[in-house]
């Protein structure tokens, strides 16, 4: 931890003549009457990508941003500026900004800063470089060519290769001192395919926090391009989706968007200080079905949704969110757990610098049970069986949520039968969770493509579930 | 953001010094071997107050800046961005953008725009009206939106709060042909989201007012009882039985229907032929009746400009003329790929007009009979390539023109090529909010999915 400091500090604070002893010169300033807590956050971050489509490497772009965010906290009152210049003017003149936010009161005092303890979940490296830029094109180049002779019918593939990394240094009036470096990459593959006049599209993609060795281990990007091109072909022959309440079975793994829409937003802190969510006061009530536990856990190795430390320097857990169907846990940050008299889980989130943080989720997964996914399937005479999603959306407050199939196939008699078109499947989080009736031994997490959106952040994040039969679902089909 | 537009305003040197960016990191980029660039410089300003309960909850000062550069060895391309206007930066960006150019493959429709088509007058839109509101201010206005909503109904016991917010953006786009183009824009929100209770449960909506010039803005008071009145009306919500039954769109989620028609006739879904509408250009899309506009220039529009991403000029041209799709939305690069002309809408559309027809709001739920008015929508579910629409969707059962109940937890399902050939009405009822202005739309018959 402290190496990561050192390199944090030698890029963030360094090249603008900053010392950390500057930093308790901000909070001096900062920490101004009635304000009961106030926080820095340093970002460096460069990014890089390539695309392929028609055949040819035609566009590469490269991104620097960074900058400081500074806020100020007095009771549920945030102030919050930043700069992208990281310089002590600057700072201070944030910190003054900032702190307006209260006008009175008795003065708070930061604590002397300390090192914070954190596990390293992934190498402190800037993933760009761990691979030369021949080499990502050469990736790019086999994608597509490897798309193009799976399928006389594949008539556009467009390929992307993005890394990024983040160096982070957060300071907090509580004494926090903690500093991260964030590798993320991500491969993705769009093909659409045309037969008889119709046209298709499917994708494929994955990433996490590693460099482009990881990533194009073991055969994953052939594995993508396999994937991308096989769900456009079963889109050219899907029919009308069903429309109505049905039995629904969901596949592994990215379905479990499910459980980030159906209950993961109504389980975020700021939502439940607030009383705005459906599950605010539920603590300790049956929510969902005997068997079912979903868990956020920001601590796994090398994931997308994971962090070593939060955007607040908390270091990430695993927090229970549901045990056996009961509601055990919310996700949350500082300012929340504060308020609520609880402790902060590690769930701190922002999209940068210039973004406030909130309670945010990391990697939402439900823990796997008895059942083996065909004995799931065999269980169903008529229903819905839905393998792969595009996006979702919630009401936190009346809990309504939405996810929509991007590849589904009908069950019937206890068999998958013909490919259906996506359809949007939609439930009230109370409700869904209590419906689930069989859990498959097979949990697995998504392959890392998650972006989750809350008032206009954007986040990486993972989700992941084993198959599931929901008793009852509504499916939005034409048929 | 006080000393940018309380008390004095410096945009107009602003905006100088940000050509004067543009221009020099195209003159880079050509020191550098580049046959040709263009280059994008921003300052984005603003404020943002938040208010909970009568009570301040968030400040936020923003301040965003970036320079952006496309550089083109023949027709190899790379292009770099950075938030850090220093020199020293800005060159390295510029060496960034040369080095990917070296690795990209020769691309046939790569370039800068037609030198013909990039603007030479630019006619002032009156976009610039910079609020002069303190931060005190702007919470005594958050917090007299949020009293007036809160104020209607013992029912509204809870709020998701009130928001103020306040920006300015600064751009400048040079290209190495010459072109110089700047622009400023000011763009001032206001809004507020409560939540209602009863015994079967919460729910929440919200109201908001968009505006260019501040005192363009609805009342304070009127926003307020607006969002109220939603929220309110969302009580005892019930589900439908699956069915099919006519649907009418309420405005601010009928532009959605406009939105997808525009990007499934935007250039980059047309050559990749990933959207269910290429090769529709003089072919009959919606009813002989209906005709939409674009208008680029409309004084204070919300997507008025007077040159696109590439620098071409923007002028008045019709997209649907009696129901038939007059042409596609093009940028330079787009247009070369297709073999056709930029039609100045690199970087998207501008102000979009669906012509209004004569009914009122309450002459179309008339008009309807029994049927579902969707006040909202949810998810993702739309298939550009395929025209597959399915929906989540709440709003309200109509029964003789009257509405009869709130709905929720239902899907709405169709193609939109046959949602837009059987459009029955477009409202008189036009949302000003948005650069895509639109009515009402009532369209023939769409699938519910509920209980």
């Amino acid at each position: 931890m402290s190496d990561l400091i050192l390199t944090a500090e030698r890029q963030l604070l360094a090249p603008g003549g900053l010392a950390s002893a500057d930093l308790e010169r901000v909070f001096a300033r900062l920490m101004g009457p009635a304000i009961d807590a106030a926080d820095l956050y340093f970002q460096h971050s460069r990014s890089e990508s390539w695309v392929l489509e028609d055949g040819i490497v035609k566009d590469g772009s490269h991104a620097i941003e960074q900058g400081v965010g500074v806020r100020a906290l007095a009771g549920e009152k945030a102030g919050f500026a930043y700069s992208d210049e990281i310089v002590l003017p600057a700072l201070l003149e944030a910190a003054g900004a900032a702190r307006a936010i209260a006008h009175a009161g008795a003065s708070g005092v930061g604590r002397p800063l300390a090192i914070a303890k954190a596990h390293a979940l992934y190498p402190p490296i800037d993933p760009i470089d761990t691979l030369g830029n021949e080499a990502k094109l050469a990736v790019l180049r086999e994608v597509d060519a490897y798309c193009r002779a799976a399928d006389p019918r594949v008539r556009q593939v467009i390929v992307s290769l993005a890394a990024t990394v983040d160096t982070v240094l957060i300071a907090h009036s509580d004494g926090t001192l903690a500093a991260d470096v964030r590798p993320l990459v991500r491969l993705n593959v769009q093909v659409i395919a045309e037969a008889n006049g119709r046209r298709e599209s499917g994708s494929a993609g994955g990433g996490g926090r590693y460099g482009f060795d990881e990533l194009l281990a073991g055969g994953r990007a052939r594995a993508f391009a396999q994937e991308a091109v096989r769900s456009a072909l079963v889109n050219l022959d899907a029919v009308p989706a069903p429309a109505g309440t049905m039995t629904v079975v969901l596949g592994p793994g990215w379905p479990g968007v499910l459980l980030h829409e159906a209950i993961g937003h109504g389980f975020e802190g700021d939502f439940h200080r607030k009383g705005t969510s459906a599950f605010a006061g539920m603590l300790g009530e049956k929510i969902a079905a005997d068997g079912v536990t979903v868990v956020d856990d920001g601590a796994m190795a090398g994931r997308r949704g994971s962090l070593s430390i939060d955007d607040e320097g908390t270091p990430t857990q695993r927090t229970v969110l549901v045990e056996n169907g009961v509601m055990k846990g919310v996700m949350q940050d500082k300012l929340n757990a504060r308020l609520m008299g609880q402790r902060a889980t590690g769930n701190g989130r922002r999209e940068s610098f210039a973004h406030l943080p909130m309670p945010r989720m990391t990697n939402t997964y439900m823990l796997p049970g008895a059942h083996a996914p065909d004995e799931i399937i065999a269980s169903v005479d008529k229903g819905l069986y839905a393998v792969n999603f595009g996006g979702g959306q919630v009401d936190i407050t009346n809990g309504k949520f939405t996810f929509s199939a991007s590849e589904a196939y009908l069950i019937e008699n206890g068999r998958v039968t013909r490919p259906v078109k996506g359809a949007t499947l939609i439930g009230s989080g109370a409700e869904v969770l209590k419906r689930v009736s069989m859990i498959g031994n097979d949990l697995k997490l998504d392959e890392g493509v998650g972006v989750c959106g809350k008032d206009g952040q954007s986040v990486p994040v993972g989700v992941g579930q084993p198959t599931l039969r929901i008793d009852a679902m509504t499916v939005g089909g034409t048929a | 953001m006080n000393s940018i537009v309380a008390n004095k305003d410096t945009s107009l040197a602003d905006l100088d010094r940000l050509a004067q960016i543009a221009q020099d990191v195209v003159a880079q980029a050509r020191r550098q071997g580049a046959s040709a660039a263009d280059a994008a410089a921003s300052i984005d300003l603003g404020l943002a107050v938040g208010v909970r309960l009568g009570e301040v909850e968030t400040v936020e000062r923003t301040r965003d800046r970036a320079v952006s550069v496309t550089v083109y060895f023949g027709q190899r391309k790379g292009s770099a961005t950075t938030a850090d206007l220093d020199p020293r930066s800005i060159a390295q960006t510029v060496e960034h953008a040369c080095a990917i150019a070296r690795y990209t493959e020769p691309d046939p429709a790569s370039g800068l725009a037609d030198p013909a088509l990039l603007a030479k007058t630019f006619p002032d839109l009156d976009l610039w009206h910079p609020w002069d509101i303190t931060p005190e201010e702007a919470i005594a206005l958050g917090v007299e939106i949020e009293a007036a909503g809160r104020a209607v109904d013992a029912r509204i016991d809870n709020s998701d709060g009130a928001a103020v917010q306040v920006g300015a953006s600064l751009t400048a786009y040079a290209n190495s042909d010459g072109f110089v183009g700047t622009e400023r824009g000011t763009h001032h929100s206001l809004s507020v989201a409560l939540i209602a209770e009863d015994d079967a449960g919460m729910q929440r909506d919200y109201w908001y007012d968009s505006v260019r010039r501040p005192s363009d803005f609805a009342s304070a008071e009127s926003i307020g009882r607006k969002a109220a009145q939603r929220t309110l009306a969302r009580l005892g919500a019930r589900r439908l039985s699956t069915r099919q039954c006519p649907v009418l769109f309420a405005p601010e989620v009928a532009r959605s229907l406009i939105g997808h028609f525009l990007s499934a006739v935007s250039g980059g879904a047309l050559y990749r032929r990933a959207s269910f509408l290429v090769d529709h250009v003089g072919q009959r899309v919606f009813p002989s009746w209906l005709q939409i506009v674009e208008r680029p220039h409309i004084p204070r529009g919300h997507g008025s400009t007077a040159f696109d991403n590439d620098g071409v000029a923007t002028r008045d041209s019709d997209l649907v003329r009696d129901g038939v799709l007059a042409r596609y939305i093009l940028g330079s690069y787009s247009a070369r790929k297709l073999g056709l002309q930029s039609t100045g809408n690199a970087g998207g559309v501008q102000n979009i007009l669906v012509e209004p027809g004569a009914d009122d709001f309450a002459a179309l739920l008339r008009r309807m009979g029994s049927g579902l008015l969707v006040t909202e929508l949810m998810g993702q579910g739309v298939s550009l390539i395929t025209g597959d629409y399915s929906r989540g969707a709440s709003g309200f059962w109509v029964e003789h023109g009257e509405i009869v109940h709130p709905v929720e937890e239902i899907t709405i399902a169709g193609n939109l090529r046959d949602m837009y050939a059987n459009l029955v009405a477009v409202g008189s009822d036009v949302d000003p909010r948005s650069h895509i202005l639109t009515g009402s739309l009532l369209l023939e018959r769409m699938t519910i999915a509920g209980e």
